[in-house]
């Protein structure tokens, strides 16, 4: 649905208006790789800005650290309508190993609303392509959330009682 | 000579072609050493929790519901991918795969959960634990936790029996949200 939205809102080109919220530098690498003849995403139509003013799309890089934080939360209220933020990088999807420090309010989600998470430390520049892609609809989503048990335990016969127990309701209210 | 200079430049340019990649469209696959999203292997597994102990963004999680199951949750979105979960894991039920597109709009989608059969001992019923010379440890056995559930870090609670209370308290473990 989002990356309906994004093809609406967004016909022919993103710019980028490029954060660094305290990040390592490496990201940033990153993302000026990205911009390069080799791997160039100005075929996209993907222009990088100075101003946010100017831009459709924030690319926030860094767990968002207390002296950032109300620039970041200015940036993005200078954005204007409709905006994609992305979380480029472990840091700024999760906090990355400062997610609990002092300083540091870990992960631009608990600053503004991110739209689209590019995890790696630093994401190679084909995931930053491929999570650019995404939000443009010309790929498909690969990641999911996995679940694997070793055998059926205790705790999963208590849940199915449960939710028998929670079925059967209405044969009590029927005998009644 | 400007004209000249221009000419020498295209012909310059010419000479390598394209070298764009072509990469949402073709498939541009990581090196074999690229340590990409780090897979567990649940029939490996044994649970001994030496992957969170040595994962720097603490994003292994160990919960124990009761004696004899233990939840191992992998938290991808502040993972590094340094890889030493891997290195340390004695059985090699983790294996560092070279998958890279991990670009999502839910941060659970890298998550990765495993439940485990703890092995008990034949006479008391009880797990195996490790000798318990520091306090740390000694904290660990009678139920100290020594992170917070909001920030999602490791937790360490063992009950006998299956406790349903404790069930019902900590089945929502999941990230707070806004």
């Amino acid at each position: 649905m989002l990356s309906k939205l994004a093809k609406k809102s967004f016909p022919k080109s993103l710019w980028l208006y490029h954060c660094n919220t305290g990040a390592c530098n490496g990201c940033d690498i990153e993302i000026l790789n990205v911009l390069t003849p080799y791997y160039d995403v100005e075929r996209f139509g993907i222009k990088l800005v100075a101003s946010p003013r100017h831009a459709d799309v924030m690319l926030v890089s860094g767990a968002v650290t207390r002296p950032t934080f109300p620039l970041v939360k200015k940036a993005f209220e200078a954005l204007p309508s409709p905006k994609l933020v992305f979380g480029i990088g472990s840091c700024a999807t999760g906090g990355g190993c400062w997610f609990d420090t002092y300083n540091v309010t870990g992960g631009a989600f608990k600053a503004i609303p991110v739209n689209y998470y590019i995890p790696g430390c630093p994401p190679r520049p084909e995931a930053i392509i491929y999570g650019v892609a995404l939000a443009l609809g010309l790929v498909d989503k690969k990641a999911a959330p996995v679940e694997m048990k070793q055998m059926e335990f205790p705790i999963d016969m208590y849940e199915q009682g449960k939710a028998w127990e929670e079925r059967n309701v209405i044969y009590r209210l029927l005998e009644d | 000579m400007w004209l000249t200079s221009k000419i020498k430049q295209v012909l310059m340019v010419l000479k390598p072609g394209v070298v764009t990649l072509g990469y949402p469209f073709t498939p541009h696959p990581a090196p074999e050493n690229f340590r990409g999203q780090p897979h567990w292997d649940h029939h490996k597994c044994v649970g001994c929790g030496a992957c969170s102990n040595h994962c720097s963004a603490r994003c292994i999680l160990v919960r124990d519901y009761c004696q004899e199951i233990r939840v191992m949750l992998y938290d991808g979105s502040r993972c590094t991918y340094c890889g030493r979960c891997a290195d340390v894991c004695p059985e090699k039920a983790i294996t560092i795969s070279t998958e890279f597109e991990l670009a999502t709009g839910d941060r659970e989608d890298v998550t990765e959960r495993l439940e485990l059969f703890m092995l008990t001992c034949q006479r008391c019923g009880r797990c195996y634990d490790m000798e318990n010379t520091n306090a740390i440890e000694r904290l660990d056995l009678r139920g100290y936790r020594y992170d917070s559930l909001e920030t999602r870090a490791l937790i360490r609670k063992t009950t006998d029996q299956f406790d349903r209370e404790l069930f019902e308290a900590t089945k929502n473990y999941q990230r707070p949200v806004k």
